[in-house]
């Protein structure tokens, strides 16, 4: 199939950036996105064009590296699909594609398509962790926790950190990714000693990036890549009323 | 790239409340629900109305007698709207900040019109309350029903209602005020509840439901005043208006 891309470019993060057109040809059904991505890139080479740059690692749809607004949707607009588990063969000939960066203040572009997500990082440095001594493995199992709670846990923990979240938000929100973070550890045994600290040091580094604040949309919910739901921002904000009336 | 953002938690309850985002989330939350349950008992106070003259009149003399008491409502009430007038407008300019440039292409996937568009809605109902306080409660717009008494020498605010909504364009911009007030409650009724962390997978269904219950019975009941004088279904103690 032939399409026409439409592509956000930029040269650096001080580079005011533009919307650039490129014809996709001969395209594969079977291709991913950024398979597609890559064969543009390869006539883009050879007509002696920058190429396209964008994110990718595992190419599995479980890193969390892959990023990319397609057609207004992160990650396009496949129900529960990373970009890289996006296929072509959603797509038809002739079509138009919008491809941009996610847009966030704390999620800033470094070139084209490729954003600096680090802001993440820092509040996963902040609290969304489990302090414990080194030593021997523990026995599996030796902590009884009973199955609804590892249910809830693991469903939050299924989150990657793409940021697909904070790019649909129409306020640039993170509280799905920080919800998840601070939920699978809320609901575990191994998280109860640094509970409220965690969440307190987890959301004040949420604001601190200049993330928005949500509203109650639930648009992060819709895009999210592995079907986080908005009940873990639900369970954040109890945590975090919980932590506000404890002494830290 | 960006500069690295560092953070201290805040120490104190009131700090939590209006520093942080949850916290004045939580606000917004709180805020709302006192706002929205004075809506809910200022309805059924002026759907007395229907009864008659005499318990209407009564009604709004039983409130007048309150005396301090009267005041120390009307300021719970105006710190709460404040609160969520003053939080609705610094929450969106934050949350404008922080994306401050746009998709060429946007989409929406589930987020409702009116969620979408609650600082709009929430500023004109706000124009609207104080056109309202000038209307019926200041009673400075319409000096000619401002001072009516009824028979048993209390004011009458019976007949104020029906030679206000006795204008069309008076009651038509009351239909539209309460019609924005029960759409921004279509959002708001539910988002209030995932605000304070009340909300799970099944619960958001309900939720929604609940909103939109509130959105319609509540409308419906506002405006039934200004239609039913209108029509002709609720006069003037001697007929007409």
């Amino acid at each position: 199939m032939n399409l026409t891309l439409h592509v956000w470019r930029q040269k650096n993060a001080h580079d005011k950036g533009r919307m650039e057109v490129y014809q996709a040809r001969d395209i594969s059904e079977h291709m991913s996105f950024l398979e597609m991505l890559d064969v543009v890139n390869e006539q883009l080479v050879e007509q002696g064009i920058d190429p396209i740059h964008f994110d990718h690692d595992c190419r599995e749809g479980i890193c969390g590296t892959c990023s990319l607004v397609i057609n207004g949707a992160p990650h396009g607009h496949q129900k529960a699909t990373t970009t890289c588990q996006l296929h072509m063969r959603h797509f038809s000939d002739g079509d138009h594609i919008y491809i941009e960066p996610f847009r966030a203040k704390a999620f800033p572009v470094i070139k084209d398509l490729v954003v600096d997500r680090s802001a993440f990082d820092r509040i996963m440095q902040a609290g969304g962790f489990v302090s414990v001594n080194t030593g021997g493995i523990p026995d599996a199992n030796a902590i009884p926790i009973p199955k609804y709670f590892a249910e809830k846990a693991m469903d939050a923990a299924a989150c990657i950190g793409c940021g697909a979240c904070v790019a649909a938000c129409k306020n640039a929100s993170a509280m799905l990714f920080v919800g998840a973070k601070v939920s699978q550890f809320a609901h575990l045994p191994q998280g109860q000693v640094e509970r409220e600290r965690r969440v307190r040091a987890m959301v004040a580094q949420m604001d601190a990036e200049g993330f928005g604040n949500c509203t109650n949309q639930y648009e992060c919910e819709a895009v999210c890549p592995k079907e986080i739901s908005v009940e873990v921002i639900a369970k954040m904000n109890r945590e975090y009323l919980r932590a506000a009336t404890k002494k830290s | 790239m960006s500069t690295i953002a560092s953070s201290n938690p805040p120490s104190t309850i009131p700090a939590y409340l209006t520093t942080t985002s949850i916290g004045k989330k939580v606000l917004m939350a709180v805020s709302g629900v006192i706002a929205f349950g004075f809506v809910c008992g200022h309805m059924l106070g002026n759907l007395q109305v229907f009864i008659g003259q005499d318990q209407m009149n009564h009604y709004a003399e039983t409130l007048q007698n309150l005396g301090p008491m009267l005041w120390v409502i009307r300021l719970f009430l105006a710190a709460a709207f404040i609160t969520h007038i003053w939080l609705g407008i610094l929450l969106k300019l934050q949350n404008n900040a922080a994306r401050p440039v746009g998709y060429k292409n946007e989409t929406t996937q589930k987020a409702s019109l009116a969620s979408r568009t609650m600082i709009w809605t929430g500023l004109i109902i706000l124009t609207f309350v104080a056109y309202h306080l000038l209307h019926y409660t200041a009673r400075l717009t319409n000096p000619e029903y401002a001072s009516l008494l009824d028979g048993q020498g209390r004011f009458d605010v019976y007949s104020m209602v029906i030679h206000g909504f006795s204008d069309w364009i008076i009651s038509a911009v009351y239909i539209v005020g309460v019609g924005l007030l029960a759409y921004h409650l279509s959002h708001g009724v539910a988002s209030m509840f995932q605000s304070l962390g009340l909300n799970s997978p099944a619960w958001q269904v309900r939720l929604n439901r609940i909103a939109w219950f509130f959105t319609i019975l509540l409308f419906v009941g506002y405006a039934s005043i200004p239609t039913a004088v209108l029509t002709g279904c609720l006069t003037l103690p001697g007929g007409g208006y």
